[in-house]
């Protein structure tokens, strides 16, 4: 057993922890934060992204004890304090960018990253930034529109034009129907 | 459009967002993996290293000395309280039946047969405890190949039955095929593989088997599409009293059929919670899965088109091969008999030759894989299609025009033996060819042919259908199936004015509580805001018959509708009463019912519900309650269609596809949420396109299943598909209320063959034929190289 101290999601914890238990079962199983699932056994599918010191990683391909002093957050921490969702959650309920949801806390959390180191991707590097990140439910176009519209809104929040008010995400132009 | 008189927007045909969301987005989620119990503990299953051997020996006790281990069981330690894994779909009357217990006995058949289970106190705990177990194999030899396994002396899957052959299944209507052959002026051969499938719902199964302690049921949590179905096989598999199984499907990420399902797993998990009286859990590692939840698809499709010279379709033989796998689980011999309606598509012709017969194999049994049986069908005629018109130099969309039933010609009885209602293949056609630019990608692709640029351009044409909405009941009688095809539904009008919508149905990603809450509060005059559906918890909602084959809105969304009808019904004997009124002298619009004449005496259903739950002013004989159900038998299948058109470029040099354009024109019906339509298009496509491009189960020669991890079997990530341009015509079912005809496998039914239609149509010039799927590199390349070799005096032109 290892003793690790670390910050999930804004609260500090100190557990003993096996050598061998990985990040996504004390997550899941310690601590209760079910938020962050498994989908596979091979680090392909992404689903159990979470961050960890500012930068997203597979859950499933870190060891508890990798994560000793240091801060996480996942899909679970995300809103702001007053509950308020990030962009990037918003942005997926808006352009219906989940079916099943089993991907999205994944999703989300690469998306993060991927916009913090390019904050105006085209949707060709949405496409390759998410590649570690399966979904089998949503065909993924409607993922990309998601990461776009959230990053437009990101950047008209960071640099506001004077007057101007943070809007919602643009919805989507093509396909049938903006949402309502 | 907005009501005229009260200016309420209807809900239905509105894109609203999802009400399932917000649970979603933030994490706040009920994955079966993520249920826990005071005092449960973790089951881990040991399964068979190889395909088919017998169990000489097995020794379980040593795991028992392993730390935190609590049981260990073989199949013989469980073979008492549990029987054979149900088969409900005997498709003929001498249909092979194997027995399938939920652990293997004395025989393993496929990898991944389970031979003994292990319950510890923490998951790591359980696994570590697989490998103390002791197992001696005595190898039998493996069963591959289908045609092969039919043949004289083969080695049998199951020795006791004598042959690996299922079932045979024949239908023949119209003209004498071998009569209308005789008339032929082309006859074309050909054989497609629809190779195997795994489904990657992106959740993992997992199993929650709480006993009898401080409730008197037995509650199971399952991963499952079918919660409904669940509790009735296995109060049978298991032989708890079905009064006393609740059954469970809480959050489930994904099924597309791989949870249409009664899976060992389950019954394993009560029977444990049974002997131990404690709650025990399982849950699937990925690889695991590859192993023990069904595949789909995996068929060898012979198939024969007559035709005139000029492009008349005369008759169709179709022979099938399919395999079932190791043993017959819930619908498994039924799968390609959903396509033996569907061989014909949406094309006349005058005779009609189908066999099928299902082939017993020592792989992971086949079942139910989105579009189930019907993809197979329509890449079949699809690619015959453009064979056909390559055969004969016309255009693929041309000998189309000149073999569908026309917008005219409605209702229109195929050849088949369904009757479609409704359909309008040119409309969708034409306004897929212009959204497309059809014209210009031909005169590209030509251009690109005489330059002999090294990228050609193919272009590919599925105009597709499929019967959805299963299923008349009567229908499923006639075809051997174990059960009805209805659907439940009930509505409770709350004192408070909210209502709850109980429904049987079972969804697991299709939005069902916002596009039902869409339905009802149109029908009741509610506030979309004010319904909550409420699903998939068989002491929540008692009756249904749960999520599968695009049936969900088709029966079980007209099922809501025809409920809430069935509310304003009884509602309005209570205004009638309450405004001192006769019944026929109400209106009811927008949720008020008001006399005739006199607008100001008006009641709201609101207003009428509280009235019943005060019930202080009833008159005699009128039951205090406007709450209604509804079970819905369809009268008939519903037939959505389309026309998708894919532009891909191929790279003659390395073999490599770039999809460059996907335009599909769907007709679906009467839609309720736009939104939720277009993303089941684009999932449906994904999955269809990773078909023809990328996905394959692949077994070796000793039966290990080499594609048997995420990491060998290729599903494809963002970066490996394309944006899609959907569009929609809208011609309505007239075979139900809503006019809806079913959205959930469209896209995965037309996708495949539009994508190697267009592979082929790029390779053509080259001598090309047919590439066999997945369409790699490797097999463009090789298909590419016996053409040229089949032709060597034309060089690589
Ligand atoms: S669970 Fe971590 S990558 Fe799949
Ligand atoms: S929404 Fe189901 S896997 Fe992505």
């Amino acid at each position: 057993m290892t003793r690790i101290s670390v910050k999930v999601d804004g609260t500090a914890y100190e557990d003993e922890v096996e050598p061998r238990l990985l990040l996504v079962h004390y997550l899941r199983d310690r601590l209760g934060l079910t938020g962050t699932p498994v989908g596979c056994d091979t680090t392909n599918c992404g689903a159990c992204m979470v961050d960890l010191d500012g930068k997203s990683v597979k859950s499933c391909s870190v060891l508890a004890v990798q994560a000793d002093g240091g801060e996480v957050t996942t899909i679970q921490g995300l809103a702001s304090a007053d509950g308020e969702w990030h962009p990037l959650q918003r942005a997926f309920h808006e352009q219906h960018a989940l079916q099943c949801g089993f991907c999205t806390p994944g999703m989300i959390m690469a998306a993060r990253d991927l916009l913090r180191e390019n904050p105006d991707p085209t949707p060709e590097e949405v496409r390759e930034g998410l590649e570690g990140n399966l979904c089998r439910c949503t065909g993924y176009m409607n993922i990309v529109r998601a990461v776009l519209a959230a990053a437009a809104e990101e950047r008209r929040h960071q640099a506001p034009e004077p007057g101007a008010v943070a809007e919602h995400a643009e919805p989507s132009t093509a396909g049938s129907g903006a949402p309502v | 459009m907005t009501d005229q008189l009260t200016g309420r927007e209807p809900e239905v045909g509105r894109a609203r967002v999802r009400k399932e969301d917000a649970r979603l987005v933030t994490g706040r989620t009920n994955w079966t993996d993520n249920i826990t119990v005071p005092g449960l503990l973790h089951i881990a299953i040991l399964r068979s290293p190889m395909a088919h051997a017998r169990i000489e020996r097995i020794d379980v006790t040593p795991a028992l000395e392993r730390p935190g281990v609590v049981a260990a069981y073989t199949g013989r330690d469980l073979a008492e309280g549990l029987g054979s894994l149900p088969c409900a779909w005997p498709v003929t009357e001498d249909i092979v039946l194997p027995e399938h217990p939920p652990v293997a006995v004395d025989e393993v058949r496929h990898t991944g047969d389970p031979v003994a289970v292990v319950v510890a106190r923490d998951r790591y705990a359980a696994a570590d405890a697989l490998e103390a177990i002791d197992v001696d194999y005595e190898p039998l030899p493996p069963v591959l190949n289908m045609e092969a396994a039919l043949a004289e002396g083969s080695p049998l899957v199951h020795a006791d039955k004598g042959t690996n052959r299922c079932y045979t299944w024949p239908l023949a209507t119209g003209e004498d095929y071998a009569t209308v052959r005789e008339r032929a002026d082309v006859v074309l051969r050909r054989r497609f593989v629809q190779q195997r499938l795994i489904p990657n719902a992106m959740e993992p199964r997992a199993v929650v088997a709480v006993p009898p302690d401080t409730s008197d049921q037995y509650t199971l949590y399952s991963a499952t599409q079918i919660p409904h179905i669940v509790r009735v096989m296995m109060a049978v598999v298991t032989g708890i009293p079905e009064h006393r199984l609740r059954v469970v499907a809480p959050d489930v990420g994904g099924g597309f059929g791989s949870k249409l399902q009664v899976y060992g797993e389950e019954a394993i998990g009560l029977a444990v919670a049974r002997k131990l009286g404690r709650p025990v859990k399982w849950t699937e590692s990925r690889s695991e899965g590859y192993l023990a939840t069904h595949h789909g698809r995996d068929q060898i499709q012979d198939l024969e088109l007559a035709a005139t010279r000029d492009g008349r379709l005369l008759g169709l033989k179709v022979d099938l091969l399919a395999d079932m796998g190791a043993y017959l689980m819930i619908v498994t011999p039924g799968v390609p008999l959903l396509g033996a309606f569907m061989f014909p598509g949406i094309y006349k012709m005058d005779a009609y030759d189908f066999t099928c017969t299902g082939v017993f194999t020592t792989k992971t049994p086949t079942d139910a894989y989105r579009g189930a049986g019907r993809p197979e069908a329509t890449f079949a005629i699809e690619r015959m299609m453009d064979e056909l018109a390559a055969e004969l130099g016309m255009d693929s969309v041309e000998v189309r025009r000149r073999n569908w039933i026309g917008h005219d010609e409605f209702p229109y009885t195929t050849i088949g033996g369904l009757t479609y209602d409704s359909g309008n293949y040119e409309s969708a056609t034409d306004k897929a060819l212009a959204l497309f630019g059809y014209d210009d990608l031909r005169s590209e692709q030509r251009k690109r042919e005489e330059r002999g640029d090294p990228v050609r351009l193919g272009i590919g044409v599925s105009t597709y259908t499929e019967m959805c909405g299963l299923a008349p009941s009567r229908i499923l009688r006639d075809l051997r199936y174990g059960a009805g095809g209805w659907e439940a539904a009930s509505i409770r009008m709350l004192p408070t004015g909210k209502v709850e919508v109980l429904t049987g149905t079972s969804p697991h990603g299709q939005g069902h509580v916002t596009s039902w809450s869409q339905i009802a509060a149109d029908v009741l005059g509610v506030p979309f805001e004010d319904v909550e559906v409420l699903h998939g918890d068989t002491r929540t909602v008692p009756q249904g018959m749960d999520t599968y084959g695009s049936r969900s809105l088709v029966v079980g969304g007209v099922a809501v509708h025809r409920a809430a009808r069935k509310v304003v019904d009884k509602a309005r004997k209570v205004a009638a009463h309450l405004l001192e009124a006769s019944e026929d002298d109400l209106d009811f619009a927008d949720g008020v019912f008001s006399v005739k004449g006199s607008p100001d005496a008006h009641k709201t259903i609101q207003e009428v519900a509280f009235a019943t739950f005060t019930s202080h002013d009833l008159p005699d004989g009128l039951e205090p309650t406007i709450n209604a159900e509804h079970v819905e038998d369809p009268e008939a299948f519903s037939y959505p269609h389309g026309t998708h058109l894919c532009a891909v470029e191929v790279d003659t040099e390395t073999g490599r596809v770039r999809i460059r354009s996907y335009v599909c024109v769907d007709d679906v019906g009467k839609v309720v949420n736009p939104m939720i339509v277009e993303g089941q298009v684009h999932g449906g496509l994904a999955q269809g396109i990773a078909q023809a491009l990328f996905e394959e189960a692949v077994y070796d020669e000793e039966g290990n299943l080499v594609s048997g991890t995420m990491a060998d079997y290729l599903v494809p990530c963002a970066a490996d598909l394309p944006d899609f341009l959907t569009d929609r015509t809208e011609t309505p079912a007239t075979t139900n209320p809503l006019g809806v005809k079913g959205v959930g496998e469209a896209g995965t039914i037309a996708s495949t063959p539009a994508v190697v239609n267009a592979v082929v149509d790029a390779l053509r010039p080259l001598g090309v034929t047919d590439v066999r799927m997945p369409c790699t590199p490797e097999r463009i390349w090789r298909a590419l190289r016996d053409a040229r070799s089949a032709r060597p005096e034309e060089g690589s032109s």
